[in-house]
This record gives C-alpha cells, sequence and structure tokens, in this order.
C-alpha cells in the first residue's frame, strides 16, 4: 500500500469519526432520540450540499464523509441540482431519488430478503 | 357495555382523585397539562436512569464511526482501483455496507456493535441499513405485508421523507435565487 492511500485511510477514518462524534454529542447532550438524530444529519447533510461545502469535505474525507447519513443527503441534494441543470425545474422532484436508486434499493431489497431468511432472536 | 366503561371511567377517576388527595404529583390534572406531565416523566426518567459517561460515548462514537467510515474507504480504494468512476464507487461503496450490514443484523452482531458504538454505528450509512432490517425482522410475526413490508420503513421512511423534502427546498431556493 502506498502512503497516499493509506492517507485516504486516515482520512476517512478522520471526518467519519468527527461526523458520528457530533451526532453522539446532539444525542446526549439534547432530549431528542436516535431517529431523530439520523434525521437531521440527512437534513443537514442536503443543507450543508445546497450552500456548496459538503462536496470540498467529501474531497478531504471520501468515504468518510459519503458513509455517514450527510453523505446521503450530500447524494440526495447533488441529484437534484444536477437533474434541475439538465431538465430545469422538473428536476427539483426527479433528482434526488434518481441519485439515490442504487442505495435505496439494494437497502431495501437486501433487508426484506435478511428479514426472510432470519428470524428474530429470542 | 355502555354503563360498564362509564363504571370504570369513574373507578378510574376516583383512583385519581385518591392520589391526588395523598398528594401524589403528576396525578388527576386537566388533559391540558398533559404536556406537563411528560416533561415530568421525562425528567424522571432522566434523574433514575443509568448515567452513560460522555466522554466514553463519544469516543465509542469515534473509534466505530471511523472505523466503518475506514472500511467503506477500503471498498472504494477497490472500486477505484478496478477503474470505476468516482461517483459510481461511492455509491457501489456504501451500497456494499449496506448489504454487510443488513446480514450482521440478521445474524444478531450488528446490534452488539450499536450498544458500543452508539451514533457511531447508527450514523454510517450502514445504521440506515440496521435501522431497515432491525424492525423487518421483529415484526415478522405479522407477516409479509404489514409486518416485514411496513416495518422496514419505521426509521427509513422518516429519512427518506425528510431529506427528499429538504433536497428539493433546497434545490428550490437556490432556484429561484439563480444560483450556478
Amino acid at each position: 500500500m502506498t502512503a497516499q492511500t493509506a492517507m485516504t485511510y486516515v482520512r476517512a477514518f478522520l471526518v467519519g469519526g468527527a461526523i458520528c462524534v457530533v451526532a453522539q454529542l446532539i444525542l446526549d447532550l439534547t432530549r431528542i432520540n436516535p431517529a431523530h438524530v439520523m434525521v437531521l444529519f440527512v437534513c443537514l447533510g442536503a443543507l450543508i450540499s445546497g450552500l456548496g461545502l459538503y462536496a470540498p469535505l467529501v474531497e478531504i474525507g471520501g468515504a468518510g464523509a459519503t458513509v455517514p447519513l450527510t453523505g446521503f443527503g450530500h447524494a440526495l441534494f447533488q441529484g437534484v441540482a444536477k437533474n434541475v441543470a439538465t431538465e430545469g425545474p422538473v428536476g427539483l422532484l426527479t433528482g434526488g431519488l434518481r441519485a439515490t436508486a442504487l442505495g435505496l434499493s439494494v437497502a431495501v431489497v437486501s433487508g426484506a430478503i435478511v428479514a426472510i431468511i432470519f428470524n428474530p432472536k429470542g | 357495555m355502555a354503563k360498564n366503561r362509564r363504571s370504570t371511567k369513574s373507578k378510574a377517576r376516583g383512583t385519581a382523585r385518591a392520589l391526588m388527595a395523598r398528594g401524589v404529583p403528576g396525578v388527576g390534572r386537566s388533559p391540558g397539562k398533559r404536556s406537563e406531565q411528560v416533561e415530568r416523566y421525562k425528567q424522571l426518567a432522566q434523574e433514575v436512569g443509568p448515567k452513560r459517561p460522555l466522554a466514553r460515548n463519544v469516543l465509542a462514537a469515534f473509534v466505530v464511526g471511523g472505523a466503518i467510515c475506514a472500511l467503506g474507504q477500503g471498498v472504494l480504494n477497490y472500486l477505484l482501483a478496478r477503474g470505476l468512476p468516482k461517483e459510481e464507487g461511492i455509491g457501489l461503496a456504501s451500497a456494499a455496507l449496506v448489504v454487510i450490514a443488513a446480514l450482521l443484523t440478521g445474524i444478531g452482531v450488528y446490534d452488539v456493535v450499536g450498544e458500543f458504538g452508539g451514533m457511531g454505528s447508527a450514523i454510517p450509512i450502514t445504521g440506515f441499513a440496521n435501522s431497515i432490517v432491525s424492525p423487518a425482522l421483529e415484526f415478522k410475526r405479522e407477516g409479509y405485508v404489514l409486518g416485514v413490508g411496513a416495518r422496514l420503513f419505521t426509521v427509513a421512511g422518516p429519512v427518506i421523507v425528510w431529506g427528499l423534502v429538504v433536497s428539493i427546498l433546497v434545490g428550490a431556493v437556490r432556484l429561484l435565487l439563480g444560483a450556478p
């Protein structure tokens, strides 16, 4: 492994870990529950992406920025921006789901398959 | 039937009155003050519940969240080395993590990770997968339509709904402002 490749792991760890730390602080210092924090982070990701500040974070952190749920929000907004550029205002409604179709489909289908195959414990 | 219900109700009211007479707080207040009671319950729950040290939680979130993202970076690096464009690689790497997390949830391993990592295991996309599989599995006995099918979206639903709404709103505002 080259030093350059090794650094991508370090940066992913640091950026991804830092995002999770912010989430943990919000969870522990306020009274909202984990599901709220997850929703909040997707929305924050879309917002930060809209301000043009999330793409630089992806440049720095790589998967450390795209794997957390803020990265999902970023993907949603990037899809919106891309389709608005190519299709006009209709792109507002088509971009988000189109850009995240792979992740959502895989999540739903693998979730359903696992729930069919396995049984709950206890 | 109606008579029965009325008698139960008056009995319940009687109990509440008795408790009120004994000075038990939070009992017998008007329904309008329900939010006050909820607040009081939350306060009590927080006082009585076990206190988890903040520093430990934050450290665990950092380590677990960082490790999951580093794993994602490993998948991404592999895909990029095989010549995939960056955007596709990012999507596929996340999808791979989702499949891994779904399986780990199925065999009951991810819940252990979740207990240790807190938000470090919930915020990465693997936590999203876990939030899909976990309730679907738990409510399997309610059938494949209203059990598995509906409960898949217990957390994923709100995440998709508000993520979509906010991203569309942000896009609309940018469009109105004439941003490039």
